[in-house]
């Protein structure tokens, strides 16, 4: 864990360094979805993202998931500073298991977004977004 | 803070057992504790963190938010409904800060 005066000192490193959290998280894309999936593989079937090929502004980039019969679904950013963007858990009294949000990212990357089906099983879906301007505020 | 204001655009009326969709927006910052101010301070962050739709007290959506979402957060989603009944927005603020919003729908 980074303190905050060690993050600074680092951060007067170089401009990529000082994107790092102020928290010092700084678990990877791979952690995070590794840390989701217990380390096993997901598929590839039945997930479906909705992201553009090309963002021209990053701080408000358009992303829509649905996994028919998912319990919960993570999305990852992963070339952002903290790749882990948001956990979607559906309850009971869910319509369906789609959701759309607005992300940022820091520049062009894969987002990645991984479900957790009923049946204990992982499915997963990736695409590039090209951004013209990053959304980090760096 | 003070201009964190929700939003709820969803259907007033449904058919029993349809399933409708529920768009929310809340103006927020977002703070992500990665932005610098003009003087190269770090600005500390402070986003909403979570996010939860319940429908008649069963859950429809609960959503764990960081950084990596953008400045007032916008959040679509389907909500299946059997009976009239109250839906139950709630935004949980990094301060502690709990905002609120409800929209009852008219199921026949």
């Amino acid at each position: 864990m980074l303190t905050r005066r060690q993050t600074l000192a680092v951060g007067a490193g170089g401009l990529a360094v000082t994107m790092l959290p102020a928290v010092g998280w700084s678990a990877t894309a791979d952690d995070i979805i590794a840390a989701f999936t217990g380390g096993a593989t997901p598929g590839s079937d039945g997930i479906f993202l909705d992201v553009p090929e090309i963002a021209e502004n990053g701080n408000t980039v358009p992303v829509g998931v649905n996994a028919p019969g998912a319990e919960e679904i993570i999305i990852v950013a992963t070339d952002n500073p903290q790749p882990g963007v948001a956990t979607f858990r559906f309850g009971e009294a869910a319509g369906s298991h789609s959701v759309s949000t607005r992300i940022r990212l820091g520049g062009t990357q894969d987002v990645v977004a991984v479900a957790r089906m009923a049946d204990g099983s992982f499915v997963q879906a990736a695409a590039e977004v090209k951004v013209t301007i990053g959304g980090c505020g760096g | 803070m003070s201009d964190v204001r929700p939003r709820i655009r969803a259907p007033r009326d449904a058919a029993a057992g349809s399933s409708v969709n529920i768009r929310t927006l809340i103006s927020h910052p977002m703070e992500s504790g990665t932005r610098r101010d003009s003087d190269g301070t770090l600005v500390p962050r402070q986003i909403i963190n979570r996010f939860a739709c319940t429908f008649n007290g069963r859950s429809v959506i609960d959503m764990d938010i960081e950084p990596g979402v953008s400045a007032n957060p916008y959040i679509e989603f389907d909500a299946v409904v059997d009976e009239s009944g109250t839906f139950e927005f709630t935004w949980y603020d990094d301060d502690g800060t709990v905002y609120s919003a409800t929209h009852e729908i008219a199921v026949s």
